[in-house]
């Protein structure tokens, strides 16, 4: 298969690889895929309390190219947004931009579902009072 | 030292000079139909084609009698299969094969299972190979064939062979095997493992592609097909067609060349596989092989690297050709079925890269490749999840994913 420029320069060059604390009260985790299915991606964002803006992004993902990449635009693209405009970002932005073949639109899905599963967690967090929870998907035993 | 490095030698093999040069007259010059029997065109060109018969009977010790021109292995095994369940479904509808067989062999299989035959398909224990007490127990009244292949595909393992043909011969059942990844690159017999049917490709030892045989034994017992090819009645009725006398002439010179070299030859493909095996377990944790290693191809290396994805793997060594059980190289967006039939979970076949080893691959390609591999999953390492949770101590079999 051929890859995009974009999805070559995201695997070459990821951006924003890496882990913030997920007991953070202001840092949102969210893990969505599974290993059988071949892609996990983990998605974290860390947000300022005050303005509601994402400050930070970081991600990991176990996947192919195009998961890698998904997930890397998506942290590229939360930074600098406030909450409510990165629940905005549609999985087709990412296809879009990426120019995703048809076989691996479920890629740009998976970021979408880790953008909203990282803020869900943020936001549970916010609910539940400092650091209390535990983020979405975590290990269960 | 070349880039792209080829490292898929199981898929299909580089022609060798020397299979090019026996073949070029029959390219150019020597254009004759083995068929026409009454000018010196078709002579020279039946003279090539008997030739390469015994070229190729003289590898796998057939009689030339016993070989059948084919399209490839894919047109044998059907030939084989279906040539069987046809003539002999007075006898009985019952075949047995394996569920690690390649496609030729399972999809012909569930094509005649359409058609009323009944087929049982053995599991494989975690090493890929079979269990003769379960083979001997399938074994019905009504079963007419058993097929097993010699080597698989994708992850090189040796098939008990000669303890299948005997158990064939002993039950009165006629014995196929898929020999397409063995034949020239260990020692086959089809005499010593009492094989009956055996497909024989010419791409994937060094010959050229879109020419194959098919052995069927003549004697103890006779075996005899249904042609699924009608026409001119070539190949004594059993595949009608116009020879294609460049490529059988390629098949019968790359079978020379195997059965000349091949003691050499094995010693060096398993000198450089092992040499890659060492590196990469060596280099890293976390490695797993797939099928067994002593009943392997000297040429063939299967591997998982834990945590990292098969194609974001080849991804990053684009200047290697190999490939990947991972769902995402394939066609059907489903993991390698014969990684999954080792019973080891979906996360390995998605993780899995198959090296291929061949005649022209060099030690300095060899570790060219393992320095790439080391380093390029230790870099997706770094970008897995998995791998960070894992070192945290995480046991992911426990974990609760969101897509199970």
């Amino acid at each position: 298969m051929a890859y995009s420029n974009k999805v070559l320069d995201h695997y070459n060059n990821p951006r924003n690889v890496g882990s913030l604390d997920k007991n953070d009260p202001n840092v949102g985790t969210g893990m969505v895929g599974a290993p059988e299915c071949g892609d996990v991606m983990k998605l974290q964002l860390k947000v300022n309390p005050v303005t509601g803006i994402i400050e930070d992004a970081k991600f990991k993902t176990f996947g192919c190219g195009s998961a890698i990449a998904s997930s890397s635009l998506a942290t590229e693209w939360v930074k600098g947004k406030t909450v409510e405009e990165a629940m905005a970002i549609k999985n087709t932005d990412i296809v879009n931009e990426l120019s995703l073949p048809p076989v691996k639109i479920h890629c740009s899905v998976l970021a979408e579902d880790a953008i909203k599963a990282a803020i869900a967690d943020y936001k549970k967090k916010q609910a539940n009072g400092a650091g209390a929870s535990r983020p979405v998907t975590e290990a269960v035993s | 030292m070349k880039l792209p490095i080829y490292l898929d030698n199981h898929a299909t093999t580089p022609l060798d000079p020397r299979v090019l040069e026996a073949m070029m007259p029959y390219l150019t010059t020597q254009f004759g139909n083995a068929a026409s029997r009454n000018h010196s065109f078709g002579w020279a060109a039946e003279e090539a084609v008997e030739k390469a018969r015994k070229q190729i009977a003289d590898l796998i010790g057939a009689s030339p009698k016993e070989i059948v021109f084919t399209s490839g292995a894919t047109e044998s095994d059907n030939l084989a299969i279906k040539g069987v369940a046809e003539m002999y479904a007075e006898r009985g509808n019952h075949i047995i094969t394996v569920a690690t067989e390649h496609k030729a062999v399972l999809d012909t299989c569930k094509k005649l299972e359409k058609h009323g035959y009944r087929v049982t398909y053995l599991p494989v224990q975690p090493d890929g190979l079979i269990d003769l007490d379960m083979l001997r127990d399938a074994i019905t009244d009504k079963t007419i064939l058993i097929s097993v292949m010699y080597a698989n595909n994708e992850i090189g393992v040796l098939q008990p062979i000669a303890e299948i043909g005997k158990i064939a011969k002993e039950k009165g059942v006629l014995f196929h095997t898929d020999a397409v990844q063995a034949v020239g690159k260990v020692p086959v017999n089809v005499i010593r493992d009492n094989i009956d049917l055996m497909s024989i490709s010419a791409h994937k030892i060094y010959g050229p592609k879109g020419v194959g045989a098919l052995y069927v034994r003549r004697k103890n017992p006779r075996v005899q097909l249904t042609a699924q090819m009608d026409g001119g009645g070539h190949e004594r009725g059993m595949r009608s067609g116009t020879l294609n006398v460049p490529g059988i002439v390629g098949l019968g010179k790359a079978c020379e060349i195997c059965q000349q070299e091949m003691p050499e030859e094995m010693a060096r493909m398993a000198r450089l596989r092992d040499r890659l095996k060492d590196k990469l377990l060596g280099s890293l944790d976390e490695v797993y092989i797939n099928g067994s290693m002593e009943r392997r191809l000297p040429n063939n290396l299967n591997v998982s690297f834990a945590f990292v994805e098969g194609e974001s793997l080849l991804m990053g060594i684009n200047d290697i050709a190999v490939s990947s059980g991972s769902a995402c190289t394939s066609a059907t967006l489903e993991p390698s079925y014969v990684l999954k039939a080792l019973g080891k979970g979906d996360d390995l076949a998605h993780s899995s890269i198959r090296f291929g080893i061949g005649r022209f691959n060099t030690e300095e390609e060899i570790d060219y490749v393992g320095n790439r591999v080391v380093e390029v999953v230790n870099k997706l390492r770094e970008l897995s999840p998995l791998w960070e949770m894992h070192k945290e101590g995480v046991d992911l079999s426990k974990v609760e994913w969101t897509a199970p």
